[in-house]
């Protein structure tokens, strides 16, 4: 009924495809263009040769090394995700505690603290604890802020579990830790899978907390490098570009293998 | 899998069945441990560092001056400023991105198979970082290698116009940041249009064709009025965010030119943590907290989030 083609919808789509096209046009072109050819022909011009040169630089200049801080940084806050948060969720759906009300409370407040305006207390926390300028000390802070969302995204999923199975279970004489296991876990792949791809999201692309965490270049993570380099290569956009495009290339990977659940996990992205 | 000679212990277990395989509140330990420590304390520690004169040196402690840090609120020109600047890229990411993502979600939410690969490319920018996203926005509006150098060169614009210094004027300068929060941010308020509009019982829009509505009538006595609670949601989300994230500022222009920048978190970190006033700082964090919280608070009560718990297990 609502087939007919509509002109004005079509034209503004397009206008709008233009708008967030351009500048993702003017990365990929760069990045594969000589400085040389960037120079002669500006940002929105057409390419005369396909090099992988700056890609090379960049990773000559100390890039290679940011990503695999930043691979750190990430796996370690995943697993660490992973190994808290489906056991809380699976107390907030199952438990019997007259604390669980609360703690579920505790898990929609923390929805609500924006994580870019506690950089201060975070810093001098992390000071005290001894944790400064080391990966560890990203990972934990990290972790606590997907906390909230994450168990929220999972309570949900583990709701949908049938309570049959779960009578089923404990006929059978099982107790918690092995319906956890057996039941609980292997229906909720859905739900670990949106937290994971969430989590890693976050972490991969946080600027501030690494910023305000860390100084060395031992523990330097890819967006602050990004930022370096733009310093750095103020006179070399097609190496900046390089660099740039490089950050992207790990959540392309999982926006290709996984685009339901990095779907969820963008949606999650709105909490922070 | 019951085993045949288990109908004793089982019988036993039946009575108990309620509480046969609950786990206890220990599993959650550990996340709540982490989410206490670095997600809660931190809202304590900016308040008492608030009443502190603390430089960030660790050798030297943070010395209690009572109210004097929150006095300076009320007399900072600085302060004020950003203020006001908090307040503009508030207003500009609202009348740029609500307008856009809702239209473009709606149209992206229709059945075409065509629409889903234009779908895809939209969502692009949310798969960059904001350093990422920002740096590439750097490199675009410079003034001699970027998009400004290209114009001059098409149009034959003087050397000076009024592309040639897009980040050192302030009007252009807030500009550029209220267009890349639209670039960066909107195709996620897209995202939650589409799922919003898809949500759309497909018999309102039949029943309107019915009654002869055209397509402009339809959008806004249908479309809108049930979209309601998303709107609600996303514009939420999209002002929280705006006024408490400042590492865009901080990487693009540092809030410069002259302050014509800075909003109120950035503001915050570069008196607190750049200019090593820990205590002044944690006054802004403090207030920007608040604020957040506040605004998150209405946005739970007004979408209904916390009736979730009525059908929790475990209550009762």
């Amino acid at each position: 009924m609502r087939q007919r083609a509509n002109w004005p919808a079509a034209i503004f789509a397009g206008l709008w495809l233009a708008i967030i096209m351009i500048p993702v046009y003017v990365m990929v072109r760069a990045g594969f263009s000589s400085r040389e050819d960037y120079g002669n022909s500006g940002p929105i011009g057409m390419p005369n040769a396909f090099t992988l040169e700056n890609f090379r630089y960049t990773m000559d200049s100390g890039f290679g090394k940011y990503l695999l801080n930043s691979g750190i940084l990430t796996v370690g806050t995943v697993i660490l995700v992973l190994l808290m948060v489906p056991p809380l969720a699976y107390v907030i759906v199952r438990g019997r505690s007259r604390w669980i009300p609360t703690v579920f409370k505790a898990m929609l407040f923390g929805l609500a603290i924006p994580a870019q305006v506690v950089v201060i207390p975070l810093y001098f926390i992390i000071v005290k604890v001894g944790l400064y300028d080391s990966l560890l000390g990203v990972i934990f802070p990290s972790v606590a802020f997907v906390i909230p969302l994450t168990t929220l995204i999972l309570t949900s999923t583990m709701r949908e579990i049938n309570n049959e199975l779960y009578e089923a279970m404990a006929l059978d004489g099982a107790g918690s830790v092995r319906t956890f296991l057996t039941l609980v876990l292997p229906l909720s792949k859905g739900g670990i899978a949106t937290i994971v791809v969430f989590s890693a999201l976050q972490t991969w692309n946080n600027y501030l907390l690494p910023l305000t965490l860390t100084r060395s270049e031992d523990v330097r993570v890819a967006t602050l490098g990004l930022g370096i380099f733009k310093q750095q290569f103020a006179l070399n956009v097609p190496g900046l570009m390089s660099a740039v495009m490089l950050t992207i290339v790990p959540i392309l990977l999982i926006y290709i293998f996984a685009r339901r659940s990095l779907e969820r996990g963008l949606m999650g992205v709105g909490g922070k | 899998m019951p085993r045949p000679d288990s109908a004793g212990p089982d019988t036993k277990k039946r009575g108990g069945l309620q509480h046969a395989g609950r786990p206890g509140l220990i599993w959650s330990v550990p996340a709540l441990l982490f989410f206490a420590l670095f997600a809660i304390a931190p809202l304590g520690v900016a308040l008492y560092l608030s009443f502190t004169d603390y430089q960030g040196i660790p050798v030297v402690p943070p010395e209690w001056v009572g109210l004097e840090n929150w006095a300076r609120l009320f007399d900072d020109a600085a302060l004020h400023r950003a203020i006001g600047v908090t307040v503009i890229l508030i207003v500009l990411a609202v009348v740029t991105q609500v307008p856009i993502s809702l239209l473009i979600g709606v149209w992206a939410a229709g059945p075409q198979r065509g629409r889903a690969i234009v779908v895809t490319l939209y969502f692009i920018p949310l798969l960059m970082s904001s350093a990422a996203i920002t740096v590439l926005f750097a490199s675009l509006v410079d003034p001699n290698f970027g998009i400004p150098a290209t114009m001059r060169e098409v149009f034959n614009l003087p050397a000076d116009n009024i592309f040639s210094n897009l980040l050192g004027n302030p009007t252009t300068a807030i500009g550029v940041i209220a267009f890349i929060y639209l670039w960066g941010s909107s195709p996620l308020h897209t995202l939650i249009y589409q799922g919003g509009a898809r949500q759309i019982p497909e018999i309102l829009y039949q029943a309107a064709a019915l009654d002869g509505a055209g397509r402009v009538r339809t959008f806004f006595s249908i479309t809108i009025p049930q979209l309601k609670n998303t709107i609600v949601t996303s514009t939420i989300i999209m002002v929280v965010g705006t006024f408490t994230s400042f590492d865009i500022i901080l990487l693009l222009t540092r809030g410069g030119p002259s302050g014509a920048t800075s909003n109120l978190p950035y503001f915050m970190y570069d008196k607190g943590i750049a200019s090593l006033d820990f205590g002044y700082g944690s006054v802004v964090a403090v207030v920007l907290i608040v604020l957040a919280m506040l605004v998150s608070i209405l946005m739970v009560k007004a979408t209904g989030y916390d009736k979730l718990e009525g059908s929790q297990e475990g209550i009762g």
